[in-house]
C-alpha cells in the first residue's frame, strides 16, 4: 500500500548554495505525482530530500519536515527509511558485478534474507512488475550488464520494487530510454499506483500529462504551483506555470 | 607542397618513435636472453627438488630457495594485501578529503619512492634485534611493508574508477553504508584490485635487499617461520659473489626460474585485467 507524503517547509544546501527555499507540498498516496521545472530548479534535489539521499552527499543539508504517513523522517534511521522509499536513477545503473538475478534481489539478499525459495519468488513478481520477467527469464545467470538500456532502466525498476517499498521516487526515468522503452515505462506507473505513491521528475510535458494524477511545477529552488494535472494544463494559476507550460521559457 | 611535406614529417616521426622502441628493447632482451643462455642448461627437475649440495659436490638444486621465496611472498601477501585493500577504502570510501587522509596518500607515496634496504635495515632493527634471530617472518614483514602502498594506490585507483551512482543504488535499497562498499562496490572493482595486488607480489618477488637483513637465507630447509630462510634472490647472490664455477652456474639458473616466477605473476595479472575489460 501507498503512504502519503507531507512536506513542510524544506529547504536544501549544497554547501553554502541554498536550492530549495521553503517547500511546503501535500503528496496523496496510491497517485501519480510528477514534478516538472526547467533544467536546475532543483527537481532531483526535492526528490533526493525525500529518501534522504540528499544528506549522503558531503557538505549537503536540509532542513524542515518531510511527514510520511504522519512520522517526521528526518527524526528517523535513514537506511531504514530508503526500505519504505524507493528510487529509480536517471540513468539505469544495474550492479555490474552482479547477474540479472542477484541485481533484482540485491536489496532483499543483502538485507539478510537468505530463503532461496523466497528470494526467487520475489525476483519473479518483481520483474513481472518491470515488464521484463519474459524477456530475462531465460538467462537470469547473465549479468545486468548484458542488457539493453531500456532494460536496464526496467531492471533498475524490478530492483526498486523487490524491497517493496510504499513510495516510489524516479528521476526521470525514461529520459534515456527510445519511444517505446518510454511507453512501456509510462503503463508501468500506471499500473503500480494501486500499490505505490510515486513521485515522478520529468522533462516531458506530454509524459506528465499521460500519467500524472496531480503535478508541481518548480522554478528557481521554489514550488510555484501544484494541483491536478488537468489544472496545472489547463487552467494554471501562475503566469510563471503558464508561460512554462506554452513554451515561453525553460 | 604543403600535404607533401606533412607526409614527409609524419614518417619521419614514425621513424623516430620505432627506433627509440628498438632501443628500448635492446636492454630488455639482452636481459632475457643472456640469462635464458647461462641458465637454461642447469634448471633440471634437480634443481626444483633437490638441497644446495656443499662445494665441490656435484648436483644439487635450490628447492629450499624456491619454497621459501614462495613462502616470503605467502606471508607477505596474507598481510600486506589486506591492510591495503582496507585502507585504500577508508581512503576513497569514508575520508576523501580530509587533512588526515591527504597526510596517508602522501606518505603512502613517499614509502613507494624509498629504497627497499631502508626498510630492511628498519625492521631488522625493529623485530630482528628484538627477537635476537633472523626469520622468514621479520622477511615477510619487510616485503609486506613494500607491498602495501602499491596495493593502497592500486585499490584506490579501482575503487575510484566505480561510478558513485553505483553506491547511491545500494543506499537507496536500505543497503547500510559497509555492506554497500563490501559486497557492491568491491566486487565491481574486484578485477583491478586483484590485478594491482598481483603486481605488488610481483614487485616484491625479486627484493633481495631487504631479506639480507631479515629472512638471512638458509642452506636447509627452515622447520618454522621463526627460523632464518632461504629466498631465490637471497641464494643468486650468494653464488653468484662466490669464487666457484659451479655455483655461478647454480646462480644463473636460480635467476632464470626467478624471472620465469615474475614473468608468471605479472602475465596472470595481465590476464585478468583483460578479461575485465572484455
Ligand atoms: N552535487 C551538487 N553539488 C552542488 N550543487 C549541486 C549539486 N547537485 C545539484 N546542484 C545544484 O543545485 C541546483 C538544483 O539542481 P537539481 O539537480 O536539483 O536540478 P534539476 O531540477 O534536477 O535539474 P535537471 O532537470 O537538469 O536534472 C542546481 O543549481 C545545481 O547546480
Ligand atoms: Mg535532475
Amino acid at each position: 500500500m501507498g503512504q502519503s507524503l507531507s512536506v513542510r517547509n524544506l529547504e536544501a544546501w549544497y554547501g553554502s548554495n541554498k536550492t530549495l527555499h521553503g517547500i511546503n507540498m501535500e503528496i496523496a498516496k496510491n497517485e501519480v505525482t510528477a514534478i516538472i521545472g526547467p533544467s536546475g530548479c532543483g527537481k532531483s534535489t526535492f526528490i533526493r530530500c525525500i529518501n534522504r539521499m540528499h544528506d549522503t552527499l558531503p557538505g549537503a543539508k536540509a532542513t524542515g519536515e518531510i511527514l510520511l504517513d504522519g512520522a517526521n523522517i528526518y527524526a528517523n534511521d535513514p537506511v531504514e527509511l530508503r526500505r519504505t522509499v524507493g528510487m529509480v536513477f536517471q540513468k539505469p545503473n544495474p550492479f555490474p558485478a552482479m547477474s540479472i538475478f542477484d541485481n533484482v534481489v540485491a536489496g532483499l539478499k543483502l538485507n539478510g534474507m537468505r530463503n532461496k525459495k523466497k528470494l526467487k519468488e520475489a525476483a519473479e513478481k518483481s520483474l513481472n512488475m518491470a515488464a521484463l520477467w519474459d524477456e530475462v527469464k531465460d538467462r537470469l545467470g547473465h549479468s545486468g550488464m548484458s542488457l539493453s538500456g531500456g532494460q536496464q532502466q526496467r531492471l533498475c525498476i524490478a530492483r526498486a520494487l523487490a524491497v517493496e517499498p510504499s513510495v516510489l521516487l524516479m528521476d526521470e526515468p525514461a529520459s534515456a530510454l527510445d519511444p517505446i522503452a518510454t511507453l512501456r515505462i509510462e503503463e508501468l506507473v500506471t499500473q503500480l499506483k494501486s500499490s505505490y505513491t510515486i513521485v515522478i521528475v520529468t522533462h516531458n510535458m506530454q509524459q506528465a500529462a499521460r500519467i500524472a494524477d496531480s503535478t508541481a511545477f518548480f522554478l528557481n529552488g521554489e514550488l510555484v504551483e501544484h494541483g491536478a494535472t488537468s489544472d496545472i494544463f489547463m487552467t494554471p494559476r501562475d503566469k510563471r506555470t503558464e508561460d512554462y507550460i506554452t513554451g515561453r521559457f525553460g | 607542397m604543403k600535404k607533401h611535406r606533412r607526409k614527409y614529417v609524419n614518417a619521419l616521426m614514425l621513424a623516430l618513435f620505432s627506433i627509440a622502441t628498438l632501443i628500448a628493447l635492446v636492454p630488455l632482451f639482452g636481459v632475457l636472453g643472456y640469462v635464458f643462455k647461462n641458465g637454461v642448461m642447469d634448471v633440471n627437475l634437480k634443481f626444483f627438488l633437490d638441497l644446495p649440495v656443499p662445494m665441490g659436490m656435484t648436483g644439487g638444486g635450490m628447492a629450499n630457495a624456491i619454497v621459501g621465496t614462495l613462502i616470503l611472498i605467502a606471508i607477505a601477501s596474507v598481510l600486506g594485501i589486506p591492510i591495503g585493500i582496507l585502507a585504500a577504502i577508508y581512503l576513497t570510501e569514508y575520508d576523501r578529503l580530509s587533512w588526515f587522509s591527504t597526510l596517508i596518500r602522501f606518505t603512502t607515496d613517499v614509502l613507494t619512492g624509498i629504497p627497499s634496504i631502508i626498510i630492511g635495515i628498519v625492521v631488522y632493527t625493529a623485530i630482528v634485534v628484538k627477537m635476537k634471530h633472523f626469520s622468514a617472518f621479520s622477511g615477510g614483514i619487510a616485503l609486506a611493508i613494500i607491498m602495501i602502498p602499491v596495493v593502497i594506490r592500486s585499490t584506490e585507483e579501482m575503487l575510484k574508477l566505480v561510478p558513485h551512482t553505483i553506491r547511491e543504488a545500494g543506499y537507496a535499497l536500505g543497503i547500510p553504508r559497509w555492506r554497500t562498499i563490501i559486497q557492491i562496490v568491491l566486487p565491481t572493482a574486484a578485477k583491478g584490485i586483484v590485478t594491482g595486488s598481483m603486481l605488488a607480489v610481483a614487485r616484491v618477488a625479486g627484493e633481495t635487499a631487504p631479506l639480507l637483513f631479515t629472512a638471512l637465507g638458509n642452506q636447509y630447509w627452515a622447520h618454522n617461520l621463526n627460523q632464518p630462510i632461504a629466498a631465490l634472490p637471497l641464494s643468486i647472490y650468494e653464488y653468484a659473489t662466490s669464487p666457484y664455477k659451479q655455483w655461478h652456474e647454480q646462480a644463473w639458473a636460480g635467476s632464470l626460474v626467478l624471472i620465469f616466477l615474475v614473468i608468471i605473476l605479472n602475465a596472470t595479472a595481465r590476464l585478468a585485467f583483460r578479461t575485465r575489460n572484455n
